[in-house]
């Protein structure tokens, strides 16, 4: 048999004479008939060509993303995707390796892994960060996994905000249910921030950290000073997780505001949005905690011969040297997305980004203050408190109701909150990015009006 | 490096000094030696009780993390701060500056060689 080729009947009959068995059913005797399907109904048969046809006619049949007006957001977000990042990525110096287990001769990919490092300890405000994580929400895990053993393990107790990403709390839950680890919420208060005081109670001198998101679940910025002051009062530590990781271009990041780790999601930097991924973590610490960060780390050094050159550094943390005690089961990075992403802000640029930040804050303040001027059932949620990119829209209806009517008027509204529950109203989560054209925002406010 | 008669050993290459009620532990030259240069030490809070054969914190060298365990059973009473900053003292002076952490506790009813017994058990181990 050739080992690329599949079984022909004439292998088949000669394995099952082999094995004593009579049908390629026999094979699978051991599963219990309740759980067999007798016959699937299918259509007949077709060749290649056909099967494309078939499938282009059903993906036809969806709204791509960039068809329509499209305000999606709530985690994964849609900005500029310049040519130069693909055709770096599919270099296949890069494409095709996997994280350096013989590190030193990969210079090239160290001295991505180590832009990358640096351009996320700028954004954050923080002077460490690792090579990237997953995805936000196990970058959040295992920065209160961090806190719990920066504290020692003596606190198992671990303070929320309400208005972390709701899927990020899920992720988060299988991991603490796991660890022993006891989650309390903070709600919002009416203006859908944090009430610092509130932080204080929870956290006391109890909680290993005090985890928020900024901007939040909602769109809205929080105080993070105060919010800092509150969780390090009874000793937690302060965690910042971000999901719309442009905000970092206009926003200062938590470790300006003594924020002890910044995490959160890098999708936004150059990684298309696509159902189910790819996403790209990130997180950043403060260097007295450096060694209990989990992850790789590159690092810049010198060759035998002076020359600039790059290194794995704190290695004696992780898994393949520390076995079980680890820092982490984080013995690999994202490498391909964080290539993505230090491709995308290396090609934006520092003042780029900052331009492209303010002009998706631009953007999406014009269609709140239109939204404002609307006669009728449409009106903002938290009219008062401040947005980066994306806000909370309620209207005459539920969110899921509200956003299929808007679908019929050709417009992605955006994500119903329904769907995850939580204490706020039921309306619509509506993001605005630079991608986000004068037209769009026309339709949108058209149809606002039209289903008024 | 000559092994001071005044301290007592442990096998798994520590050593004690008794001092009242209390005993101060470090890791003998061979461990140093055995370990390399010692980079990062991570050592109890004081204050936490300890028992015998527990972890009482981490080495970390340029090629390997190992834990060192408590010889004697007690409580955490002092730690050598110094080594925060200057970790290599534990390779340059392992049985001085060096030191790692004070237990109160006692030695007694455990099973300790004098220098003399500890250097013939490294021949033994290195033969």
């Amino acid at each position: 048999m050739h080992p690329w080729v599949g079984a022909g009947n004439d292998d088949q009959r000669h394995i099952l004479t082999l094995l004593g068995l009579k049908t390629v059913d026999d094979l699978f005797a051991s599963i219990p008939a309740e759980v067999c399907t007798e016959r699937l109904d299918l259509p007949p048969a077709q060749d290649e060509d056909g099967i494309r046809k078939t499938f282009a006619a059903m993906a036809n049949a969806n709204a791509v993303m960039d068809s329509l007006p499209c305000f999606l957001g709530a985690g994964v977000y849609r900005h500029l995707q310049p040519a130069v990042v693909d055709a770096v990525l599919s270099r296949a110096e890069f494409f095709t390796s996997y994280t350096p287990y013989q590190p030193e001769i990969s210079q090239g990919t160290l001295q991505v892994i180590f832009e990358f490092q640096t351009l996320i300890g700028r954004l954050t405000g923080l002077p460490v960060a690792n090579a990237s994580l997953y995805d936000g929400a196990t970058a959040l895990v295992e920065a209160v996994l961090f806190s719990h053993r920066v504290l020692r393990g003596k606190r198992n107790l671990v303070v929320v905000a309400e208005t972390l990403h709701p899927m990020y709390r899920k992720v988060l839950d299988t991991y603490t249910t796991a660890a022993g680890i006891e989650v309390v919420v903070v709600p919002p208060t009416d203006d859908g921030r944090l009430d610092p005081e509130q932080v204080r109670a929870a956290a006391s001198d109890r909680a290993c950290c005090v985890v928020l998101q900024s901007p939040n679940f909602l769109g809205i910025v929080e105080d993070l000073p105060s919010l800092a002051d509150a969780t390090h009062e009874g000793g937690a530590l302060a965690v910042q997780v971000v999901t719309e990781a442009v905000s970092l271009g206009l926003l200062a990041g938590g470790g300006d505001f003594e924020f002890d780790v910044v995490c959160g999601e890098a999708q936004s930097f150059g990684i298309a949005p696509g159902f189910g991924g790819p996403h790209l973590g990130f997180f950043a610490c403060a260097d007295r905690h450096v060694r209990q960060m989990p992850g790789r780390l590159a690092g810049e050094t010198m060759d035998e011969e002076g020359n600039r050159a790059f290194c794995l550094t704190l290695s004696t943390r992780e898994q393949h040297i520390r076995r079980a005690k680890a820092t982490s089961n984080i013995c690999t990075n994202q490498g391909l997305m964080a290539l993505a992403a230090t491709v995308w802000l290396e090609a934006v640029g520092g003042a780029g980004l900052r331009e492209l930040a303010a002009s998706c804050l631009a953007r999406s303040e014009e269609l709140k203050r239109r939204i404002a001027e609307l006669d009728g059932p449409w009106r903002l949620a938290y009219p008062s408190s401040p947005t980066f990119n994306e806000f909370l829209l309620l209207g005459p209806g539920t969110g899921p109701e509200l956003v299929d009517r808007l679908a019929g008027e050709k417009v992605l509204a955006g994500v119903p909150t329904a769907t995850w529950g939580g204490s706020w109203p039921d309306g619509i989560l509506v993001a605005v990015t630079e991608r986000n054209s004068a037209s769009d925002i026309g339709a949108f406010v058209a149809a606002l009006e039209k289903l008024s | 490096m000559s092994l001071p008669a005044e301290l007592l050993y442990g096998r798994s290459h520590e050593w004690i000094r008794v001092e009242g009620d209390a005993v101060v532990i470090g890791i003998t030259n061979y461990a140093q030696d055995q370990l390399g240069e010692v980079v990062y030490v991570e050592l109890p809070e004081v204050g936490t009780g300890v028992a015998t054969g527990e972890e009482l914190g981490t080495l970390e060298s340029v090629k390997a993390v190992s834990e060192f365990l408590a010889p004697v059973g007690g409580e955490v009473i002092g730690v050598n701060e110094r080594l925060e900053d200057e970790p290599n003292l534990v390779n340059e002076d392992p049985y001085g500056a060096g030191w790692l952490v004070k237990i109160s506790g006692s030695a007694e009813g455990e099973d300790f060689l004098d220098a003399e017994a500890y250097q013939q058990f490294l021949e033994q181990e290195s033969g």
